[in-house]
């Protein structure tokens, strides 16, 4: 069949529409907010209105169905508006205040936690994984179930120091992303060549010039133009792979799962900074990952336990140390921690100043 | 989980005892709705990527690989997927992906989202990814016949396709003004100019690599533009905090004198607070708008009245010289109209070009900065050195300066 409908170049769609009209009366001229409860925001205006939020985590793959049922609570009790936030929590806003436990209610019957506000432990955000990427070494989709369930009292409450955003990623290009604690594939094996696939779906430059420590050769092998890895320069980041994919760097076995904390981006105290890796080697062991989830538990309570009022994770480690930071999780500190990288002096102790006790 | 059996027993799905363990606990399950979702709509397409996802759970590996699908006059936006072994399974040969931009800060109405909801069931598999990490509201799963349609069908809805590949790609801000008294300047309204005005870049990936754009209202950075986005426009204000004294006697009796002292004006990185008698005093030429205390006492403080953004460049992950977050290019650049956030856009379009020109390939913003030399690039960019830019001047000797 010949298509003769034709293309409106829109661009980005305008939010003239999809505003709560309260919202859009209000736009830009909010005087403070409050937090009534866990999952729930009121925010008040210069005008006097009020617009209250409720909170709610989600699945983030979901299904038409799931959408149209967040969709009916939104015209129920949100005049048919709705919103999401960028770590997956779907977000309903009302002014009327016996709204809000309605929505509440309707929430926690279809399985969404209300909650992911304040000093609590918000929603994951996450990659694609097994699902649809052509480069995943594990499921974040699945890591990031695993990883609620076990953590979600604490979504559901305001109980922590601070706020905690977490992340995951399928790879080490860590599309999940910077975050107070993060779980990100670790290669710990050079690349396996498939020659003979190679020549035929990779552009080789392409490949050679991916590699961030030019480990990666031509060479000719059974006569057939290929690539080779120098396995003692190569620091196993699985670059090549995205552009040619018979460098196949995912590994059942050697495709292991590490643990990064301390990311900050927000500005409030102290600079963004970015996450320090503090276990790695993990199994990659789908579908509920548990040796990855105690480590993960056990490093947020401690943090629960110990750290001050309004001192994100990497605040608490700076002020406590971070020798005193694994004594207290426990966890096993390595010379693979200390980074062989670029710039990784900036990182070492170039002071006298250590806490003996 | 509600499954439908057929006339002789079966259910339309074949059992995924790997996945259903992820069916458990309390927080939501994509495989329950997954599977929910199969059983009632029997989109083959769907039962296959289930079966090959219950294999990568079995496996431990991926199976999906790239190839060339797209829509008309356009060079991204469509991530195609074919199974590398759809011997094993054929419902999951094809399930490509469509990127579509949605409102500036995920807003929807029900109806518009309806809409969606409704071509897609049509078209593809009925899973939908909210939202990709970038900020694409993605459709998972439809076979090459049906992209083209689905397109057509929420295109003439008024959506658009969003960026993939070394283009321009989705643009991300926060919540901003429709909701938030910290909000320093529209971040919706100058996502829309801006992501409206680089649509062309979006669709015809023409870049050395990709380019990312996110707008938070304050340096909360609620939406982590500083490490997300190769162009982070942050909120900023340069006069006084606002203090209402009297909110602030509330905090005290509320929280105390003490914890306002240790968890408040102690913790101020520039100590720019004192509590004299009740009062809370702000050193203002001091302050450097990190939050805090705006945060703890949201009743009492208000940002200032003179508002703007900071404009900072180069935040990427980890490929290929380690993960940097962006750095200060302008410290203050005023938005308050139309005219303002045309002139912010002429400004990001001379630093894109430079770096189009000039960096290598896959090759980030910030990377071709730090490769080539800021200098180089302030004088192309007509940039003026300052000392928001750095946390301190240079601590080594080797440059050849211009006398």
């Amino acid at each position: 069949m010949e298509r003769t409908y034709q293309t409106i170049e829109h661009g980005v769609k305008h939010y003239k529409d999809s505003l709560h009209p309260v919202s859009k009366k209000n736009y830009g001229k909010w005087k403070y907010h409050e937090r009534p409860r866990p999952g729930v925001l009121k925010h008040v205006a210069d005008s006097g209105d009020v617009l209250y939020t409720v909170r709610a985590g989600t699945q983030r793959q979901v299904t038409v169905d799931t959408v149209r049922l967040l969709c009916d609570i939104a015209d129920k009790y949100c005049d048919g508006y709705l919103r999401f936030t960028v770590r997956n929590n779907v977000e309903f806003m009302t002014p009327v205040e016996k709204n809000v436990d309605l929505i509440i209610a309707a929430l926690e019957k279809a399985g969404h936690p209300v909650g992911g506000t304040g000093n609590s432990i918000s929603a994951v955000a996450h990659t694609q994984g097994w699902l649809h990427c052509d480069i995943p070494a594990t499921d974040a989709s699945g890591v990031n179930k695993s990883m609620m369930d076990n953590l979600y009292e604490e979504f559901i409450k305001e109980e922590m120091p601070h706020r905690v955003r977490l992340s995951t990623s399928c790879c080490e290009i860590n599309c999940g992303g910077q975050a107070d604690l993060a779980v990100i594939v670790q290669h710990t094996r050079p690349p396996r060549i498939n020659h003979d696939i190679l020549g035929n779906i990779c552009e080789m430059p392409k490949a050679v010039a991916r590699c961030p420590v030019a480990a990666i050769r031509p060479t000719v092998v059974n006569g057939k133009p290929s690539l080779m890895v120098v396995e003692e320069k190569c620091v196993a980041c699985g670059a090549c792979f995205g552009a040619c994919p018979a460098m196949e760097i995912n590994h059942p076995e050697h495709s292991k799962l590490a643990i990064w904390i301390g990311g900050k981006h927000s500005n409030a105290r102290t600079r963004p900074t970015r996450m320090k890796l503090v276990a790695h080697g993990l199994p990659n062991n789908p579908p509920r990952w548990p040796e990855v989830n105690a480590i993960v538990k056990n490093i947020l309570m401690t943090y629960k336990k110990d750290a001050h009022d309004w001192e994100r994770l990497g605040e608490w480690v700076d002020r406590i140390g971070w020798k005193k930071f694994f004594e207290k999780t426990n966890l096993p500190f390595d010379k693979w921690m200390i980074d062989n990288y670029r710039h990784a002096r900036v990182s070492f102790n170039q002071s006298t100043h250590i806490r003996f006790n | 989980m509600s499954e439908s059996k057929n006339k002789d027993g079966r259910t339309f799905l074949n059992p995924t005892p790997i996945l259903d363990e992820l069916t458990t606990g309390p927080w939501p399950s994509f495989i329950k709705a997954f599977k929910e979702y199969g059983e009632k709509s029997q989109k083959p397409l769907l039962r296959g990527a289930i079966d090959q996802l219950e294999f990568s759970y079995k496996t431990r590996l991926g199976y999906w690989k790239g190839g060339t699908v797209g829509v008309k006059g356009y060079g991204s936006g469509v991530i195609s997927r074919f199974s590398m072994i759809p011997e094993k399974f054929p419902e999951a040969k094809e399930f490509h992906t469509i990127r579509v931009q949605p409102t500036p800060a995920f807003h929807y109405n029900t109806k518009e989202l309806r809409e969606l909801c409704d071509a897609w069931e049509t078209y593809g598999s009925g899973i939908m990814t909210m939202h990709g990490q970038t900020g694409n509201l993605q459709f998972l799963g439809a076979v090459e016949k049906d992209v083209q349609p689905f397109f057509d069908t929420i295109n003439e809805k008024g959506w658009d396709l969003g960026g993939a590949g070394a283009a321009t790609r989705t643009g991300n801000a926060c919540v901003g003004p429709a909701r938030c008294e910290m909000a320093c300047y529209d971040t919706l309204e100058t996502m829309y100019q801006v992501m409206q005005n680089y649509k062309d870049q979006i669709h015809r990936p023409e870049y050395p690599y990709k380019m990312k754009f996110k707008f938070s209202g304050c340096p909360n950075d609620c939406n982590n533009s500083i490490m997300r986005s190769d162009i982070a426009t942050i909120g900023t204000w340069k006069d006084a905090i606002v203090v209402d004294q009297k909110e602030v006697k509330n905090y005290i009796e509320k929280l105390g004198k003490d914890y306002l002292i240790n968890h408040v004006a102690m913790v101020c990185p520039t100590k720019a607070i004192r509590f004299d008698k009740d009062e809370m005093q702000i050193d203002n030429d001091n302050c450097v708008k990190c939050m805090h205390c705006l945060n703890v006492m949201t009743k009492a403080l208000s940002i200032g009245k003179v508002r703007g953004v900071t404009l900072l460049i180069g935040g990427k992950g980890h490929l290929k010289v380690g993960s940097m977050l962006g750095s200060v290019m302008i410290p203050f650049f005023k938005l308050d109209t139309h005219e303002d956030i045309q002139k912010y856009i002429k400004q990001l379009d001379i630093m894109i070009e430079w770096w189009a020109e000039n960096a290598l390939d896959h090759e980030r913003i910030g990377e071709t900065i730090e490769r080539i030399g800021i200098q180089h690039f302030l004088g192309a960019v007509g940039l003026e050195a300052n000392l928001d830019m750095v946390e301190h001047p240079r601590d080594n000797p080797f440059f050849i300066a211009e006398y």
